[in-house]
């Protein structure tokens, strides 16, 4: 297994570096460049090529490229043109914790409520209690964040006044560099944005969870266990859902990818400061480091994101190797 | 009478224990879920809405009535206004009463919204139906491609996919999206560009948008058409055609596509409530349509900072969006479920 892993983390590399470079001579590429004006006025030409050469902006993208590189490699994602005071290492300190917990929260949010409606929705399957459920789910996976995001500002914000609407409820430095506090103040201030990205994610959940614990249930080893005269419960909880949930696993894969499109929305639409938000206000400047690091992060969180499912995969199904 | 006569006389023949073919099978199957064919109903009435969208509106969607902008939903004007008679399509019809209201309200730009809901579900279903197009085309090509080349091919082209499906493909693909819209209001030289220009005008600014979903979502048809196609290749009848001296061509076009198109479509059917979404969010965070052309997404960005005080220019068009994907979602389902013969007779 370890050698699996130190497998997967070496094929990565080659895959970040080519991220890398394909959003870097993209984002260069974009006609303009970030010295061009100042407010309203156009940028006088000789000042213009002094905060280039300042910034090496001057020198060939090759050149640039491998700068960018060696300075990622200690640690440095460079520096904001509009910023000077702040550098891109400052941005994603203020901005990751805030995503991260967002949708770690949405993912948790998502399981919570997505498993147990799928077990209830499969036990009793084809009962009117199914129906509702399955409905629920499908009327949920349809009100995205988009939708649902602002008709809960409305309601439980402005209507009833019970929710504060923007903003995060904790401040930088976390435990571990992402772990919130856990205050009342945090929670009111993260219910509706968790909310409005977990109950998608609980929905998809427990469609799958039905479909998984269905399948299983039809299975021999289940009516074997029934035939030896096992209690219903320990026919359930022992033999078919442990089987059933590995299928649930791999929508973490999907989930993850679907945690960063949300994030882009939902940070928008609360006015949460994170990556998502920071990412889409950047693209009509012309930050190339803060577009070609933030698109790292995504990356790198993607990457481990898809490791941790499959070492998780293998591990729940022992049928599973890799080797 | 000749024996061709009989036999269709034969076909036609009511008889008990009469042979139905997969596809009947399948269509009765559909039938019998009242909760999919409504989702069709909505979708066929949505599409209609579409084909037709001047007929259902009061208003075109870029007529502006600046003097009553921000009005709540029914709130009435003087349908005297010469605004108002010139520019209702309901004018002198029994459907006057629409111009003289504003059925879901106004925009900030005096805008009718209704009218722009409607001309909204145009921009939705064409994405719909252009992403889906697109990423099918691509993927069932590509699937294809790669699972009858097998080997070293397909193995490379493989890791292509893998290799996509590791990177965030949102960011870069809304970075594109950024780059061909600076070059497009740039202007440019390169052959390539102005093609791509023209044709993105023609499109009403959405070619980006079917590219970008387009290319976000066809590697998982290609996955999908490659499993199917490496399992059709082994069959009996693929042997049988190859056997009686029929090429490649011959095999992947005749033989293993219309197997693989199946799967693949009912693959797009689910697939489809993501895409209109994705087209809104482009649109939310303004990389979508290009105004005054009405998407649900960018209505929902510019009534949004006024949520508190006119939440319906918010809840109108998300409704309209909901409703809609609801429609697909349920149909989707619903045929997924008349095609995958092993779930049959289980629900």
């Amino acid at each position: 297994m370890t050698k699996y892993i130190i497998r997967r983390l070496l094929m990565a590399i080659p895959v970040i570096f080519l991220m890398i470079l394909a959003t870097f001579v993209l984002v260069q590429a974009m006609p303009g460049g970030p010295f061009d004006a100042v407010g309203q006025k156009s940028m006088p030409e000789h000042i213009r090529i002094l905060l280039e050469r300042r910034y090496g902006l001057d020198k060939p993208l090759y050149e640039q490229f491998f700068r960018y590189l060696g300075n990622l490699l200690q640690g440095d994602l460079g520096p904001l043109f509009r910023q000077p005071s702040s550098s891109v290492n400052d941005i994603v300190a203020q901005t990751f914790p805030v995503s991260i917990q967002l949708g770690l929260m949405s993912v948790m949010v998502g399981f919570i409520l997505g498993i147990p409606l799928g077990i209830i929705a499969a036990l009793n399957h084809n009962t009117i209690l199914d129906y509702v459920t399955t409905f629920l789910a499908v009327i949920s996976v349809s009100v995205p964040t988009l939708v649902l995001g602002p008709i809960l500002i409305y309601t439980f914000g402005v209507k009833l006044d019970l929710l504060p609407i923007a903003f995060w409820g904790a401040d930088p430095p976390f435990t571990l560099g992402f772990l919130p506090p856990l205050t009342s103040t945090f929670f009111r201030h993260a219910a509706m944005p968790v909310f409005s990205i977990g109950t998608g994610m609980a929905a998809g959940i427990a469609r799958l969870t039905r479909a998984g614990l269905l399948d299983v249930l039809s299975a021999d080893y289940v009516r074997t266990a029934r035939a030896k005269g096992l209690q219903e419960r320990v026919v359930i909880v022992t033999h078919a859902l442990k089987n059933s949930l590995i299928p649930v696993v791999t929508i973490l894969g999907p989930l993850l990818a679907g945690a960063v499109t949300g994030s882009f929305i939902t940070e928008q639409i609360f006015a949460l400061n994170g990556m998502g938000r920071r990412f889409v206000n950047s693209i009509g400047q012309r930050e190339y480091f803060l577009q070609t690091s933030l698109v790292l992060v995504y990356g790198l969180l993607l990457i481990s994101g898809n490791l941790l499912v499959d070492v998780l995969y293998a591990w729940l199904d022992p049928r599973i190797r890799y080797d | 009478m000749t024996a061709d006569k009989k036999l269709e006389k034969l076909k036609n023949a009511k008889k008990i224990g009469e042979s139905r073919s997969p596809m009947q099978d399948a269509m009765r199957e559909f039938r019998r879920s009242k909760i999919a064919v409504g989702g069709m109903i909505v979708v066929v009435f949505v599409a209609i809405l579409a084909i037709f969208a001047p007929v259902f509106s009061p208003y075109g969607f870029e007529v502006q009535n600046l003097r009553n902008n921000r009005a709540k939903p029914m709130e009435g004007y003087d349908i005297t206004e010469t605004y108002a008679e010139e520019k209702c399509h309901w004018y002198e019809t029994p459907l006057e009463w629409g111009c003289t209201v504003f059925i879901a309200g106004s925009d900030a730009l005096g805008r009718d919204l209704f009218s722009r809901i409607v001309y909204g579900t145009r921009v939705s279903l064409a994405v719909a139906l252009a992403a889906a197009s697109v990423s099918l085309m691509i993927g069932l090509i590509y699937g294809t491609v790669s699972g009858y080349a097998g080997g070293n091919v397909d193995n490379l082209m493989m890791r292509l996919v893998d290799f996509l499906y590791a990177i965030p493909l949102l960011p870069i693909i809304i970075l594109m999206t950024v780059y061909f819209n600076a070059v497009s209001r740039q202007g440019s030289e390169s052959p390539l560009m102005i093609w791509l220009i023209g044709l993105d005008k023609a499109a009403g600014g959405l070619l980006f948008v079917f590219i970008a979903i387009g290319a976000l979502n066809w590697l998982g048809m290609a996955r999908l058409a490659r499993g199917q196609v490496l399992s059709y290749k082994e069959k009996e009848f693929v042997e049988a055609a190859r056997a009686l001296g029929a090429e490649n061509g011959h095999i992947i076009f005749k033989h293993l596509i219309p197997n693989v198109l199946g799967p693949l479509l009912i693959a797009e059917s689910m697939a489809i409530p993501g895409y209109i979404f994705l087209e809104a969010v482009l649109s939310f965070i303004g990389l979508g349509v290009t105004p005054p052309t009405p998407s649900w997404g960018a209505m929902i960005n510019e009534g949004y900072s006024g949520l508190r005080s006119n939440p319906h220019l918010v809840l109108f068009p998300g409704f309209a969006l909901s409703t809609l994907t609801l429609a697909f979602n349920f149909m989707g389902d619903g045929l997924r479920d008349a095609f995958d013969t092993r779930l049959r007779g289980r629900n």
